[in-house]
């Protein structure tokens, strides 16, 4: 897997560049700043959190925390998931917050030139548009880059 | 002169709060007391502190207000003033006035400024009783330096040592100006350390502090009588730093001589016992025989620090419970003996960080005294207020909430429990009512109590109230005892503006105190008997932390009940349950006990699993029984109890989180939002 493949289709000259973890969800590609993560894991015991939204898979003990973790297929009403061995756990600490979210698979971590982060939530996103903070193209690829500071706070309140 | 005060605001904080709290409780005093002067000294001795300590902070109308506070309890002191309800009055207006600043500073906002009022106030309140003030006004200016000039020639304790030597030596050897100083600091003066910093300031701008008398960190600490020692070294010109050190308030120079290389000698610390140096400390104490306090040392730390250490002893823990585990699969004899070991040490542990969460409710009760002081002088009631137990201690988490519910207990008790003064009389009652507040500890319980001997609760207005609020029918209010029926004023909805009068506050319910408490996992009771008073009795858990807990489990999942709501467990059989109107009950030691299935208030799906022995867990909300039905009971157990988080708070019937043994996480039910 390619680390920086900055592609150099507009500016000659790299601008600033931020590092993202991709990851897959129902087929889809997305992004989230690799600043964001705390961790990747795989899928750890998860206790059921009764009376929690239906979107709360429950919480995991990780190193002492409890930590809740968020199934971004119901959250978003994307198409069924199975746990598989590729599902992965993407911790996430935003500011005080910490979270996790189940994804699909991990693919990969690469640099993306923010200049080339597109903020039009005008095209096709099976997501929540709030949550995005714009698209890259890659070659034929479409990366959504999420953020997920927007998630977690609508959560809270 | 530029000075990172930061450093110091928050010594200055936490001492000026600690001279507000006293200036308070000697006030109190000196109230109750008017002859008993000898409290004044202290109170002076506060203000006068404060006032040092704001000057030099920079924090002017604070020091302001301080001093001219100082005038009048000069006068008072001095008896050239008599100390009226008016005077006390005042100065308590100015206390007061002194903690909004020292909040606003706190804050980081700008202080309070404008005590025009207070000061006028106290002036005239002066001028009115005092024609002979001549004079008076020197004590304000009390911080004037009042060292001797010690002549130059006093023996010092400097002592070298080798490296010491060498540094000098090379020093001289290169023609720098090496110098001793010995620097002399006012006594009276408040936060040396701020003086000892501008000092080395001073001199460090142009030339090295390279020794000192105290240690550099003594001197720091503040930790010297009224001078210390220095070796300096400079290039060329002393005067200009010299003048500098002159120019800050409070420090005088009292000698400086060339370091003569003769006397350059190793010392034998023995000397430091000396009898000059001894001799002179001892002096000092002499003079101001009631300064000598025992230091103690103190931290103070972040909860969140200490939250953190808790985390880390519980994971401690869980790891060892695996060690323990192979140490059994595999049968290694050596291995359990050292898991032992770790074990009495983890569990040692696990007490001491406990105990560092302790403190003394103290804190809580200071507040007190001024409150009952203030609000029965607005009454026109006369009360004599008791505290016990002020250093029984409780986690920091539930001193943090404990003081509202107090409070408002104390306001309830006098304003509707303690009876106007002629009224006492005329019930053949002591003139001043009289309140009690006691802490004590009891097994894992902190009792705390709140007595009066007023009016009590009168049952038969409750019991109007109860009906008139629909909460008994008429009936219903008749079978109910007076016990039963007091137990009311803690429903909620009760408090209303018609029963204010008689037994609530001021539009906080009863209920809201019964909610906290019961939030603490507390548990509040009150005797009353009408005509004598009424008796709060709170009980509360020592920690929030770590409870006591009852395990069950139902279908797959493990859930943990705070033994607080626990009454009892019981196994009862299929057939004994019997169903009213879909609900089912079953009869207990002849009383009908509601039946809640524990997989339902869960969002378990039925199984159809039939056995005939049922597990029940009767467990309590407020003075409603419930049974809890449960796959199994695991048994009792101490559990660390650990917040879901910000996203998950406030989900009904969830109180947190423990870490199993197995590292899995359980779920706390909540018994008050479960059902």
């Amino acid at each position: 897997m390619s680390l920086s493949k900055v592609p150099l289709e507009k500016n000659q000259s790299p601008g600033e560049t931020m590092q993202v973890v991709v990851f897959f969800l129902a087929g889809a590609e997305y992004a989230v700043e690799i600043k964001q993560v705390e961790e990747i894991n795989r899928l750890l015991n998860i206790t059921r959190v009764p009376h929690a939204p239906s979107y709360i898979e429950g919480v995991i003990n990780l190193r002492g925390n409890i930590i809740p973790v968020i199934n971004l297929h119901k959250k978003f009403n994307l198409s069924g998931q199975e746990f598989d061995p590729q599902t992965r756990i993407i911790v996430l600490k935003i500011n005080d917050l910490n979270a996790a979210i189940i994804v699909d698979r991990v693919s990969e971590v690469i640099y993306l030139e923010v200049d080339h982060i597109v903020a039009d939530t005008q095209f096709f996103s099976p997501i929540n548009a709030e949550v995005i903070e714009g698209m890259v193209k890659r070659e034929d690829r479409l990366i959504i880059v999420l953020d997920l500071l927007k998630l977690l706070n609508k959560e809270i309140n | 002169m530029e000075l990172d005060m930061n450093k110091y605001l928050d010594v200055f904080l936490e001492e000026s709060r600690e001279h507000i709290r006293t200036l308070n409780s000697r006030l109190l005093q000196l109230e109750k007391n008017p002859q008993e002067t000898s409290g004044l000294n202290e109170i002076f001795r506060s203000a006068h502190t404060l006032k040092g300590m704001s000057s030099t902070m920079g924090f002017i109308a604070l020091a302001d207000l301080t001093h001219h506070m100082e005038n009048l309890l000069a006068e008072l002191k001095e008896g050239k003033m008599q100390v009226t309800s008016r005077a006390i009055d005042i100065l308590f207006a100015c206390i007061d006035r002194l903690q909004i600043m020292i909040d606003d500073i706190a804050g980081g906002k700008k202080p309070h400024e404008d005590n025009a009022d207070l000061i006028h106030a106290l002036e005239t309140i002066r001028s009115a009783q005092a024609e002979t003030a001549a004079g008076t006004t020197q004590h304000a200016e009390a911080v004037v330096l009042t060292v001797d000039d010690a002549p130059d020639t006093r023996a010092h304790g400097m002592i070298y040592n080798d490296y010491d030597i060498t540094i000098l030596k090379e020093a001289l050897s290169r023609g720098f100006n090496v110098q001793y100083l010995n620097i002399g600091v006012a006594p009276n003066s408040m936060m040396k350390a701020v003086r000892v910093f501008m000092v080395f300031k001073a001199l460090e701008e142009s030339g090295e502090v390279i020794k000192t008398n105290p240690s550099a960190q003594e001197l720091d600490e503040g930790k010297f009588d009224d001078q210390f020692e220095l070796i300096y070294i400079c290039e060329g010109d002393l005067t200009k730093a010299l003048a500098r050190i002159n120019q800050i308030s409070e420090v005088k120079l009292l000698g400086n001589h060339a370091v003569d290389p003769s006397e350059l000698t190793v010392t034998e610390p023995v000397i430091k016992a000396g009898p000059q140096s001894s001799a002179g400390a001892a002096e000092v104490k002499k003079n101001e025989p009631d300064m000598v306090a025992p230091v103690r040392h103190t931290v103070r730390v972040d909860i969140e620090k200490l939250d953190l250490l808790m985390n880390l002893v519980g994971e401690l823990v869980m790891h060892k419970g695996r060690l323990e585990q192979i140490g059994v699969l595999y049968k290694m004899e050596e291995l359990n003996n050292a898991i032992e070991q770790i074990d009495r040490i983890t569990s040692d542990l696990q007490s001491v960080v406990m105990k560092v969460r302790m403190v003394p409710i103290e804190q809580v009760f200071n507040r007190f005294p001024r409150m009952v002081r203030d609000l029965a002088k607005e009454l026109d009631k006369e009360v004599d207020f008791y505290m016990e137990g002020k250093e029984t201690e409780l986690d920091r988490t539930v001193i943090d909430e404990i003081g509202d519910p107090l409070l408002h207990l104390l306001r309830n008790a006098i304003d509707h429990g303690l009876e106007l003064p002629q009224q006492r009389l005329s019930l053949q009652k002591k003139r001043q009512g009289q309140l009690y507040l006691r802490a004590r500890h009891e097994g894992n319980h902190v009792f705390i109590e709140v007595e009066d001997d007023g009016a009590g609760i009168n049952p038969d207005k409750v019991r109007e109230r109860a009906i008139e609020s629909g909460l008994l029918g008429i009936r219903e209010a008749e079978q109910l005892s007076d016990e039963e029926i007091i137990k009311l004023v803690f429903e909620s909805g009760f408090s209303t503006a018609e029963v204010v009068t008689d037994i609530s506050g001021r539009g906080v319910g009863m209920d809201v105190v019964k909610s906290k408490i019961e939030a603490l996992s507390g548990e509040i009771i009150v005797n009353s008997k009408p005509g004598y008073g009424s008796l709060f009795k709170i009980k509360l858990p020592l920690t929030l932390a770590i409870i006591q807990a009852m395990m069950v489990t139902v279908q797959s999942e493990t859930y943990a009940i705070p033994l607080t709501s626990v009454d009892e467990t019981t196994m009862i059989s299929a057939r004994d349950i019997k169903v009213i109107q879909g609900q089912e009950f079953i009869t207990l030691r002849g009383s009908i006990l509601p039946l809640l299935r524990l997989n339902r208030l869960v969002e378990l799906p039925e199984t159809d699993q039939t056995t005939d022995e049922i597990y029940v867990v009767v467990v309590h909300k407020g003075s409603k029984q419930v049974g809890l039905v449960v796959d199994t009971l695991i048994g009792q157990q101490e559990i660390v109890i650990k917040s879901l988080g910000k996203i998950l708070d406030g989900i009904p019937g969830i109180a947190g989180a423990i870490i199993a043994r197995d590292g899995s996480v359980c779920l706390i039910l909540d018994v008050a939002t479960l059902f």
